[in-house]
């Protein structure tokens, strides 16, 4: 195995493709230095990303926010203008492993290990998050939805790695939420969770809305029924039940140790409810 | 497989090691720097044994590998103390019997230590959310929390 620090994502990218599918980009390392010890993985090239240009920068864009891929998760919880503008992405990737971990764990490795429980996932899609990515024939936007395609698989194409993930600007009333289930307070693994992003009216109806789920499925999913569901209302009690009955219906979970198909999908729409609530209030505490 | 030359700083001093590209940080502070202070619990990042400081963040030094510290700036457990002065943590978990087997103790002292350095005055749900990814399997957590919330109290009076 060889270790390597390309100067350029040009570099980056022919090491990668010359690696055909036996190079693997490291970056917080989280994921990958435990897959390696396990045998999991057995790769020829460690790509090391972190020194390249922009990877450990939050720079401002468009009235978003352009996060490179080497963050790691304390760093964004430090800045206060991601906080203020994306609080469910941050609090949804503050939610990844330890204190330690968090000094090393970066958005855009949780959605490339491809993890149908990722925390970081459900709720970058729901702010409707954009990844670049570099590879042999250039540069390319890509939805986040469109990343993970399964356990463990991503979209990517070989030689191509994400660079940076972009935070859209949003309008004055909006927010997000995201939670979780864990049978303990800290240090687990999803057993299902939700995102919400909502954006409010000038009477503080709904007007826009992205409803995602994690851990219900072989890949996040955005469920345009729950979203549909609570746009034009006010959360009132017909509005969540629809929210609530539109997400068990969309989640396809699979029984395991951590969690039974019934507790799953009974789950989801709690968390659903809870998160779209807390996006609401803190939508409103913005008015 | 190349060796890698790597130089770095620990504790304050420059060090220059040689290792494989696969070896992790924890082992080569141990093996080839001498410094047994951080221990290996799991490997896999969960227990928290491992706890270092790199460039202001602690990390588990199982998840790095000894290459990227090349240029980076280390702390661990055996530079807290100053020459044969404990520091206030250390002299803590002593007085308050924080500690059973110590194989958790280096990293816990390494994490605390960083907390109380943003946040001399930490709430104990606090110090517990901060300390949860350091696994103790002899003290039931109490007297740990209780030697942190001791050590901020003296080091906030000082």
């Amino acid at each position: 195995m060889q270790y390597f620090k390309p100067q350029t994502a040009a570099e980056a990218t022919d090491i990668l493709a010359k690696g055909a599918g036996k190079a693997r980009i490291l970056a917080g390392g989280t994921d990958l230095l435990v897959q390696l010890k396990s045998g999991m993985i057995e790769p020829e090239s460690i790509v090391d990303i972190k020194h390249l240009d922009g990877m450990r920068d939050i720079t401002q864009e468009d009235g978003g926010y352009r996060i490179g891929a080497a963050v790691p998760g304390i760093k964004l919880g430090q800045h206060a203008g991601v906080v203020a503008l994306w609080p469910g992405v941050v609090e949804a990737c503050e939610l990844i492993g330890s204190t330690q971990v968090q000094g090393r764990c970066t958005m855009v490795g949780n959605l490339c290990n491809g993890s149908p429980a990722a925390d970081s996932v459900p709720a970058m899609v729901a702010a409707n998050a954009v990844v670049r990515i570099v590879g042999p024939d250039g540069t390319r936007d890509c939805a986040v939805i469109d990343i993970p395609t399964g356990p463990g698989k991503t979209s990517l194409k070989p030689g191509e790695f994400v660079t940076s993930i972009f935070l859209p600007a949003r309008p004055p009333r909006a927010s997000d939420a995201y939670l979780r289930f864990i049978p303990r307070t800290e240090m687990d693994i999803a057993v299902a969770s939700a995102g919400v992003s909502l954006e409010l009216a000038e009477d503080g109806t709904i007007s826009a809305a992205r409803v995602t789920l994690g851990a219900v499925g072989p890949k996040v999913m955005l469920v345009e029924d729950a979203a549909n569901a609570i746009v034009g209302t006010k959360l009132e009690d017909a509005a969540i039940d629809a929210l609530m009955a539109a997400c068990r219906a969309a989640a396809s979970p699979i029984d395991d140790k951590r969690g039974t198909v019934e507790f799953r999908t009974h789950v989801a729409g709690v968390l659903a409810k809870r998160a779209a609530r807390i996006a609401m209030q803190r939508a409103g505490d913005k008015t | 497989m190349k060796n890698i030359h790597v130089s770095t700083t620990v504790n304050g001093d420059n060090v220059e090691f040689i290792c494989p590209p696969g070896e992790t940080l924890l082992d080569a502070l141990r093996d080839r720097i001498g410094l047994k202070g951080a221990k290996e619990g799991c490997g896999t990042g969960d227990c928290g044994a491992c706890t270092v400081e790199m460039n202001g963040e602690i990390v588990c030094s199982c998840l790095v590998l000894g290459a990227e510290a090349e240029g980076a700036e280390i702390k661990t457990v055996e530079g807290m103390a100053n020459g044969d002065t404990l520091h206030t943590l250390q002299q803590s978990f002593i007085d308050n019997a924080a500690l059973q087997c110590g194989i958790c103790t280096p990293g816990i002292l390494v994490a605390a230590k960083a907390l109380l350095e943003r946040n001399p005055d930490p709430s104990e749900t606090e110090i517990r959310y901060w300390l949860a990814g350091n696994l103790c399997r002899c003290t039931g957590y109490d007297k740990i929390i209780k030697a942190v919330q001791i050590a901020a109290a003296e080091m906030r009076g000082a």
